[in-house]
């Protein structure tokens, strides 16, 4: 037994003094980066193992790094999916698109068109190329920067966008924050803004498809640091527990608003590590490698459809912007970060891939931008007719009360009468 | 009490192929209170299942499954332990409904002993519904009798709503009238016992009146349905006592036309007595019946302390509180 210290604890006394630690990212702004000690493995390197294969086998997989394209723009390796042109052009206008919907609801939103945006930029291939890897009707149960996953579902922008402007064509109702989008139609889970709520929750419905002997599986998106919720553990034991049809995905875009990764114990294991120690199949992937992502979600898919069990994800990527509009970045990461991330950017990666096999060129690149523009643009104008947020072309005042409970009660009834009572005093009509 | 609880969980799983049960030791030991003794050995484990002690996981899955279609009736074995499940209920399956306008829901009913007087301790004994029913979009359900466990959660399995259903475990086995020191008798002998057998279900929304009186008013729930009535019939006080039942929703026409009828109200509860929910029913008495009260509303509860083990009689709001209150409304 250690010797208890007897002394009054304050220093001058001879036993070691205890140190606090707290993390600290390494750039700051202003700060010139260096990302050469990032150990980034060579593309096509890693083995594949069988998808039904034990959890413990993932494990060198859940340190290493999954890499399927190079620098040559070549695919490499036993992970390269195969994928025929038609589907890699199909996830770059995906990509694409979402890319250009980002670019102009930020906009909208700096236009006061909303209240409030949060881009995926840097991230596309994290949602769009995993989501692609899975059947429609798989169920995700998506974080607030899965958009791609929508776009590539073919989920009408008009809608997004009405949910975005919380207009009177928002099928929500004007109640969520712009982005929360749900979509049952499209096995998209309504969005929570408590983070990690989700993850338990998928594996409840895996869980439940499994009880029914469903042939659908579950996936969820959770952001790095929110895997420091117990939610996410408890997602994870429950997901291991009953082995479910779940894929677990974890988007390491190295910062929470503006904590870095190390709050979330990313300076001490990778974020997928800690799927191996609850006995799941761990990968960790390039997140900016589109074809490593669809990769392992299809690894990861197979495993669930063959009762294997759950995989946990770790997508390494950076985010590229602000956490949301309400950010700025430039506080407390060096701009340099972004431009010098050594993993690239999805689209041009996978741009320049087709580009290398012959099937696709910067002219074409430049009309599909052109065409996204043009389609998103489209789009707002179409639902900009249903109003923009704070502009009185809401859903009517009843419909606040509706859905709190399946039938309305009779203490919400006098609540509603009360609302539009003082409506008629706020806004009297004419 | 707790028979009733089971057979009404039989009848759901054979009545309805979506229901499950899980919790901690739910599947093959059938609770600690024995309320799922013998479920999974009829229904199978895919059916009814253990689960690690994760109440956040439990009520978490549980969203999940009620999102694929499913009715899981998740046990929390002690109401107790509930608080880590706490924002898988208020944030997601209370709202689920709403935030995406019908598009999901999470029918799941919630079962969890609650309430003291076992010795429990101030980990096995608090009475947290109040916490409940200030989140919009929970239904909460007490009963008070074995005729009432049974069909009020037959309704509550029923329910497209999240429903919080806490048992009061000091009344699993007999209706405990507050005298500690004397031998509760079994349920058997009680008038409200008889559970008619098969399937049967009770409007969640409706009070029921234990007895109609024109004295006062008194408003209770759970344990202290059978303490109030054993202290009225005791002092010859001719109360209405109704059982609310359901505290959300609220049946309001009944406490409205008792109050206007007897012009007196007392509120007793079990729970700690600040924002506790006889707080929200005298407002609402006080609000709506002003002008009939005689006197002003009284409340009993039990006290702003944590639940002492030693001390838990001195704690309960027994016969001794309830008489004095009912003789200061009488006296007004």
């Amino acid at each position: 037994m250690a010797t208890r210290p007897s002394g009054t604890g304050q220093a001058g006394h001879n036993r070691p003094a205890l140190s606090f630690h707290v993390p600290e990212p390494k750039y700051r702004p202003g700060d010139a980066v260096d990302f050469s000690d990032l150990k980034i493995s060579e593309p096509g390197a890693q083995p594949r193992p069988d998808e039904t294969c034990l959890a413990i086998e993932t494990a060198p997989l859940a340190n290493d790094l999954i890499r399927v394209l190079g620098d040559d723009n070549q695919a490499h390796g036993p992970w390269d999916p195969r994928l025929d042109p038609e589907t890699l052009r199909a996830m770059l206008r995906n990509m694409a698109l979402t890319r250009a919907f980002d670019e102009r609801m930020y906009r909208g939103q700096r236009q006061g068109k909303t209240s409030f945006y949060m881009k995926c930029t840097g991230e596309e291939a994290t949602s769009i190329a995993a989501s692609m890897a899975l059947a429609a009707d798989d169920m995700v149960f998506p974080s607030y920067r899965q958009q791609g996953i929508l776009i590539a579902r073919g989920y009408p922008l008009v809608e997004m966008i009405n949910q975005i402007y919380s207009n009177r064509g928002d099928k929500l109702k004007g109640r969520q924050l712009p982005i929360m989008y749900s979509s049952r139609a499209h096995s998209f889970f309504t969005i929570s803004g408590n983070l990690a709520t989700q993850t338990p929750q998928a594996v409840g419905w895996a869980m439940a498809s499994a009880m029914r002997g469903d042939s659908r599986i579950a996936a969820t998106w959770v952001g790095e640091g929110s895997t420091a919720e117990g939610d996410f553990h408890a997602a994870c034991l429950f997901a291991t527990v009953y082995n479910a049809p779940v894929i677990l995905n974890v988007v390491n875009n190295q910062w929470a608003i503006s904590s870095f990764s190390g709050f979330a114990g990313g300076e001490r294991a990778t974020f997928a590590a800690r799927g191996v120690g609850y006995g799941i199949a761990s990968l960790r992937v390039d997140g900016n490698d589109p074809l490593a992502c669809y990769a392992a979600e299809l690894w990861a898919a197979n495993r669930a459809r063959a009762n294997a069990g759950p995989t946990l994800i770790e997508h390494f990527s950076y985010r590229a912007e602000g956490h949301s509009t309400s950010d700025d970045p430039s506080q407390y990461r060096s701009a340099q970060e972004r431009a010098e991330w050594p993993l690239g950017d999805p689209i041009m990666r996978l741009k320049d891939h087709l580009i290398a096999l012959g099937e696709w060129d910067d002219e074409r690149q430049e009309k599909l931008d052109l065409e996204s523009a043009e389609q998103v643009k489209a789009a707002t104008k179409e639902a900009e007719k249903n109003g923009i947020l704070g502009h009185g072309l809401h859903h009517p005042f009843h419909t606040m009360f509706e859905d709190v409970f399946e039938e309305l009660p009779w203490h919400l009834e006098e609540q509603a009468a009360q609302a539009i009572r003082e409506r008629e005093i706020k806004w009297p009509q004419p | 009490m707790i028979e009733a609880i089971n057979d009404a969980l039989d009848i759901m799983l054979s009545h309805d192929p979506t229901v499950i049960i899980m919790g901690e030791d739910v599947g093959y030991f059938g609770g600690v209170f024995r309320a799922t003794a013998g479920l999974q050995e009829k229904h199978g484990k895919n059916r009814v299942f253990d689960t690690p002690i994760s109440e956040c996981g439990i009520i978490g899955a549980a969203v999940g499954m009620g999102a694929y279609g499913l009715r899981p009736v998740p046990e929390i074995q002690f109401a107790d332990y509930i608080y880590p499940g706490m924002d898988q209920l208020i944030s997601e399956a209370a709202r689920l409904r709403y935030r995406s306008a019908g598009e999901f829901i999470a029918p799941l009913t919630v079962r969890s002993p609650f309430g003291g007087g076992i010795f429990g301790g101030q980990t096995h004994s608090q009475s947290p519904e109040s916490l409940f029913t200030h989140v919009a979009g929970l239904k909460t359900v007490i009963p008070s009798t074995p005729y009432d466990a049974k069909g009020l959660l037959i309704a509550a399995i029923e329910d497209n709503d999240p429903v919080i259903f806490f048992e009061p475990k000091r009344i699993y086995n007999g209706p405990f009238n507050g005298y500690y020191d004397k031998p509760v008798e079994p349920w058997k002998n009680h008038k409200d016992s008889r559970v008619p057998e098969g399937y049967y279900s009770i409007p969640l929304g409706k009070a029921r009146t234990v007895r109609k009186g024109d004295a006062l008013t008194v408003l209770t729930y759970g344990t202290m349905v059978h303490v109030s009535e054993a202290v009225c019939r005791e002092k010859g006080v001719d109360a209405e006592i109704i059982d609310l039942r359901t505290l959300v929703p609220l049946d309001i026409e009944a406490i409205e036309a008792s109050v206007e009828k007897t012009g007196r109200c007392l509120i007793v509860h079990e729970a700690t007595r600040t924002s506790g929910f006889g707080a929200e029913l005298s407002a609402l008495v006080t609000e709506r019946c002003f002008y009939h009260l005689e006197a002003p509303v009284e409340r009993v509860t039990g006290f702003d302390t944590p639940y002492p083990h030693s001390l838990e009689w001195a704690y309960f709001p027994g016969p001794i509180r309830i008489g004095e209150a009912i003789d200061k409304i009488l006296e007004a």
